[in-house]
């Protein structure tokens, strides 16, 4: 569906020039929830503003819906740019219109008729829930209510692609939530493909499939979300796997379990996909005889599987311990001892 | 007061309050028809914009500037042998239209452009990336999303030219200004001025009001 070939981007700039993407190569299939994650000024926003032309590459391609945006230019770009749909972080909406007349707006673009609009305008409130709201300006609706109208005007046209930049970084974490449940739903109902950029970890948990880790201009790591939790390789993807697996203040609680635990030993597991599923405690105690006491832990789902650590500690027979961590490790759980008391 | 009845010639200041109104509204129609028109070019024009061109930015903000510091009865000198051969005269109403509209129009262009600098450019760049031609951008997003501080613009701008026609009244062009000068100053009676005063406040106040009720009305943010 979208394919990036070998694309730079290059900012003149005062002191030198500004290489804000460099380099980049990716493939995003047919109805994927697509990630890229990296910190602010990475060039994620120069990434996504090249795929539907809103920037032009230095060099290389990008192909978008069978069409070469970085080739096309008037007439021919803004009929693509109606299949390629975009969300912002300030949301973006016309404040002088209400909520109808937002999402009416890319119908009006489109040419299409003012009662075929009315239709398909009370269709797009129905799907983001907003019904009740559609008079109502933008300056009298939440944040989140913001992004629904931004979302319902994005599929007016029933794009191929939908471009989210940050999309709920303005938005508290309940409001993130509802707005990335609809993202899914929206994905699964219209087999919409859908290229997220964000800097929370959580939020590509939550709903990518693909993620690509992005530092200074370059793609860093690339895979699925669940491969790239379990293995993440380079150390920025580490920091940001560390933002949703590990508890808050993990070292700093770790050392604490020492000090209270001085017998038996402190076991960090780590779970992945399956493995998250099975009543792994209460099989420990049936065949060990160990004093099993959970500390700490969190599991985290993403769309393809959960990943999630827990902390316990263990206490009895030396060999009996050893037995309960080599049963552990025989249901492809990762185990890691932390200390022995 | 009887007195005061004869002094006013009431027939008289009729026709002038008509002269002063026909003059504001033609001139703060062409006035907000060519001040939008340069303010949007200067807009559109300037950098990071969908028209951006230096040289034509350079040149149009260049003549705006010009016309907008020359005093206005300077202005009106400078324009008699201009007006003559576009009317054939120099008197009445009609004559004063040409500088009324001259000097308000880059006045109100620069307002204008300060307006369309408030748009958020996210909400221009969200229409390009739904497809938007140049004639969507400008007639649905920059005139609709600025349309309460281009009403409030020209109000001001109007209320202006209220005092730009009594003072081209008195090198002829008829209206309040005219009536005051001629009855009252000259007819050395100042009730007269008086009267001719209360006329133009009248007429300011109004237009405040309509100005002020529109730009409330459109503001919805
Ligand atoms: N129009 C521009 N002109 C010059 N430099 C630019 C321009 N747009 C972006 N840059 C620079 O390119 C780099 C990447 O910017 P970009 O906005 O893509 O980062 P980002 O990853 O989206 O960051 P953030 O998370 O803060 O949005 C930055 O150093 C930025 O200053
Ligand atoms: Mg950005």
């Amino acid at each position: 569906m979208i394919s990036i070939k070998k694309v730079s981007k290059i900012f003149p700039s005062k002191q030198g020039h500004l290489k804000a993407v460099d380099d980049v190569n990716l493939e995003i299939q047919e109805g994927e929830i697509f990630g890229v994650i990296g910190y602010s000024g990475a060039g994620k926003s120069t990434l996504i503003r090249m795929l539907n032309g809103l920037e032009l590459p230095t060099d290389g391609t990008v192909t978008v819906a069978g069409r070469v945006i970085s080739k096309i230019k008037g007439a021919e770009l803004r009929k693509a740019r109606q299949e390629i749909s975009m969300i912002f972080q300030h949301f973006n909406l016309l404040w002088s219109r209400t909520v109808s007349e937002n999402i009416a707006f890319p119908l009006e673009i489109a040419g299409v008729n003012s009662s075929q609009r009315k239709k398909r305008v009370q269709e797009l409130i129905k799907l983001v829930g907003l019904e009740g709201r559609e008079n109502a300006y933008p300056s009298q609706l939440s944040g989140g209510q913001k992004q629904r109208v931004g979302i319902a005007r994005a599929l007016a046209n029933n794009p191929k692609v939908l471009l989210c930049d940050e999309a709920t970084s303005a938005l508290d974490p309940q409001t993130t939530d509802s707005i990335l449940d609809l993202l899914v739903d929206i994905n699964k109902r219209l087999g919409l493909t859908i290229v997220l950029i964000t800097h929370e970890m959580h939020v590509i948990r939550k709903i990518c499939h693909r993620v690509a880790v992005m530092e200074s201009g370059s793609v860093v790591e690339l895979g699925p979300v669940l491969d790239v939790f379990k293995n993440p390789e380079q150390p920025i993807t580490k920091r940001f796997v560390q933002q949703v697996t590990e508890p808050e203040e993990t070292k700093e609680t770790t050392q604490h379990l020492l000090e209270l635990y001085p017998h038996g030993c402190v076991v960090q597991l780590s779970f992945v996909g399956e493995t998250t599923e099975q009543p792994l405690i209460t099989n420990v105690i049936r065949n060990c005889d160990v004093v099993v006491n959970i500390l700490q832990g969190k599991i985290s789902h993403t769309q393809n599987g959960s990943y999630g650590t827990l902390f316990i500690h263990l206490d009895g027979q030396v060999s009996e311990i050893q037995k309960a961590i080599d049963y552990i490790h025989s249901q492809q759980v990762g185990v890691e001892v932390i200390s022995n008391g | 007061m009887a007195d005061f009845m004869e002094m006013v010639k009431w027939d008289k200041l009729m026709e002038a309050t008509r002269e002063t109104m026909y003059m504001t509204s033609i001139s703060v129609f062409a006035t907000f028809v060519l001040g939008l028109l340069l303010g949007l070019l200067l807009f559109l024009t300037d950098k990071g914009n969908i028209w951006a061109n230096r040289t034509v930015n350079v040149v149009v903000g260049g003549i705006v500037n010009i016309f907008r510091s020359i005093p206005f009865i300077i202005l009106v000198v400078l324009l008699i042998p201009f007006t003559k051969l576009l009317l054939g005269t120099i008197l009445g109403a009609n004559a004063a239209l040409p500088a009324l509209i001259i000097g308000a129009a880059p006045f109100y262009a620069r307002m204008v452009e300060i307006a369309l600098r408030e748009i958020d450019k996210g909400v221009i760049e969200a229409s390009q990336s739904m497809g938007a031609t140049h004639g969507h951008i400008i007639f649905k997003v920059l005139i609709p999303e600025s349309l309460p501080a281009l009403i409030s613009g020209i109000t001001v701008t109007a209320i202006s030219l209220i005092g730009f026609t009594a003072m081209a009244g008195i090198i002829g062009a008829g209206g309040l200004g005219n009536f005051a000068y001629l009855y009252g100053f000259q007819g050395n009676k100042p009730i007269v001025t008086l009267v001719a005063t209360i006329a133009i406040l009248i007429i300011v106040f109004i237009v405040q009001f309509i100005g002020d009720y529109f730009t409330k009305k459109t503001d919805k943010r």
